[in-house]
């Protein structure tokens, strides 16, 4: 957020994002510190250290895969047994000329997550090695291009209504997949409530600097 | 004359990049003017590009959509007893009366509720902007972040019915089609989240100076 590196207890000067406000705030590393006119966020507490993001991205893409293989839900009706996983369900719209529907389906339940994660794991595997990626701020944009996008949590919430909406017609069984999307929205939830992106800014820099 | 009002950053010459949050110069007064950040190479400006246009352009595709996402069937159900189509609010209605009425409620709120307030909003927020009003800028910038927070939520229809769609193929007893009003519905989704991203908060202030904006 500030120009002055490396002192991060002083007050500097920062614009908010959302009223435009010139103001001087602490540069605290412990707090965030909110705009005093509108109450944005006008400066982040230091997040997460490059390697605790890495390995939350690890194990992010390790459920992410288990989430996108395994299947979902799985329903048995007349000793008929259909399972769907979020790929399928984009599939089978494509079958019944839903292309729009399901590309949207297929971006924002699999595709853009997908690349956030990947895009993570190259930001931050040489960061933390102490290299400098290549291609950092184009990486950095993407990533914050991508983040809104992603709507994994909304899908959870759709599962579980199709199970109640499904109950009475047949009986459902939620499979390995519907655990992992569990597991993977904790994970992308507590990596994305820390991540700190002035940090990842100021390592780059001093990556760069040594090489 | 600078338009910006004397407390901004904008009006001292600091704007802050979108990209990666660095506070840089500003290279001109003129509405519009862009610079390059030093640090990550994007482009910067004072205030989103061309923000109220583009707000508008999508907003009004969102609310051409809007009837035929809420009018048209989002589900076709074939069975043995008939065909059924589904639309929106009759989805709710069904959750509702087989007893789940939490679900009823959350898919309501989701569905019909949250596209409705979005666009009811980004109306209200565009027109002050336009107006430059100085109304209550605190709680518009309130609702602002508000719309940002519920924007995806509303796509909790669209996954129901894609889930819906491949499950229920089972020939015998019924098989479930995406209808029309799916597309548009998604495409009110996507609509109104552009219209959002592109809205730029920071208007809401430009014509509150700094004396007034305390008892705003
Ligand atoms: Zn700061
Ligand atoms: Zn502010
Ligand atoms: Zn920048």
């Amino acid at each position: 957020m500030n120009p002055s590196f490396g002192q991060r207890h002083q007050t500097a000067l920062h614009a908010c994002h959302e009223c435009d406000l010139l103001q001087y705030a602490p540069h605290s590393d412990v707090q965030n510190v909110a705009c005093c006119r509108c109450g944005g966020l006008l400066h982040r507490a230091r997040g997460y250290q490059p390697q605790t993001s890495l390995a939350l991205v690890v194990a992010g893409l390790f459920v992410f895969t288990l989430a996108n293989v395994f299947p979902v839900v799985g329903l048995e009706a007349g000793g008929v047994r259909t399972a769907t996983t979020l790929l399928g369900t984009a599939s089978q719209l494509m079958r019944q000329d839903m292309l729009p529907v399901a590309m949207l389906v297929l971006f924002t339940g699999v595709l853009l997550p997908g690349i956030e994660l990947l895009a993570l794991l190259y930001l931050l595997l040489p960061l933390t090695l102490g290299r400098a990626p290549r291609g950092f701020p184009k990486v950095m944009r993407l990533i914050q291009m991508v983040h809104p996008w992603g709507m994994v949590e909304v899908f959870l919430l759709g599962v579980l209504v199709s199970l109640v909406k499904l109950a009475h017609l047949a009986q459902v069984h939620p499979g390995i997949g519907l655990w992992s999307f569990f597991a993977l929205i904790i994970l992308l939830a507590t990596s994305a409530s820390r991540f700190d992106a002035a940090l990842l800014w100021e390592r780059y820099q001093s990556c760069r600097a040594t090489h | 004359m600078s338009r910006y009002p004397l407390s901004s950053a904008a009006a001292r010459g600091w704007w802050h990049c979108g990209a990666c949050g660095l506070l840089c110069r500003g290279v001109s007064e003129k509405r519009g003017a862009a610079a390059v950040c030093p640090r990550c190479g994007a482009e910067v400006r004072a205030r989103k590009k061309r923000s109220v246009e583009y707000a508008w352009a999508f907003l009004l595709a969102a609310i051409i959509c809007y009837l035929p996402a809420n009018l048209l069937p989002i589900m076709e159900t074939a069975m043995l007893s008939g065909t059924q189509n589904d639309t929106i609010m009759s989805g709710v209605v069904f959750l509702w009366q087989s007893g789940s009425w939490p679900l009823a409620l959350v898919v309501f709120i989701a569905s019909v509720l949250v596209p409705l307030l979005k666009i009811l909003a980004m109306l209200l927020l565009l027109i002050t902007v336009q107006c430059r009003s100085r109304w209550a800028p605190r709680q518009r910038t309130r609702l602002y972040r508000l719309l940002e927070t519920i924007g995806p939520w509303s796509m909790l229809d669209i996954y129901v019915v894609a889930l819906l769609v491949s499950l229920v193929q089972l020939q015998s007893l019924a098989s479930i089609k995406a209808g029309p009003g799916a597309m548009a519905f998604g495409a009110v989704v996507v609509l109104t989240m552009l219209s959002a991203m592109c809205f730029d908060p920071r208007l809401i202030w430009d014509p509150i100076e700094e004396n007034d904006d305390r008892q705003a």
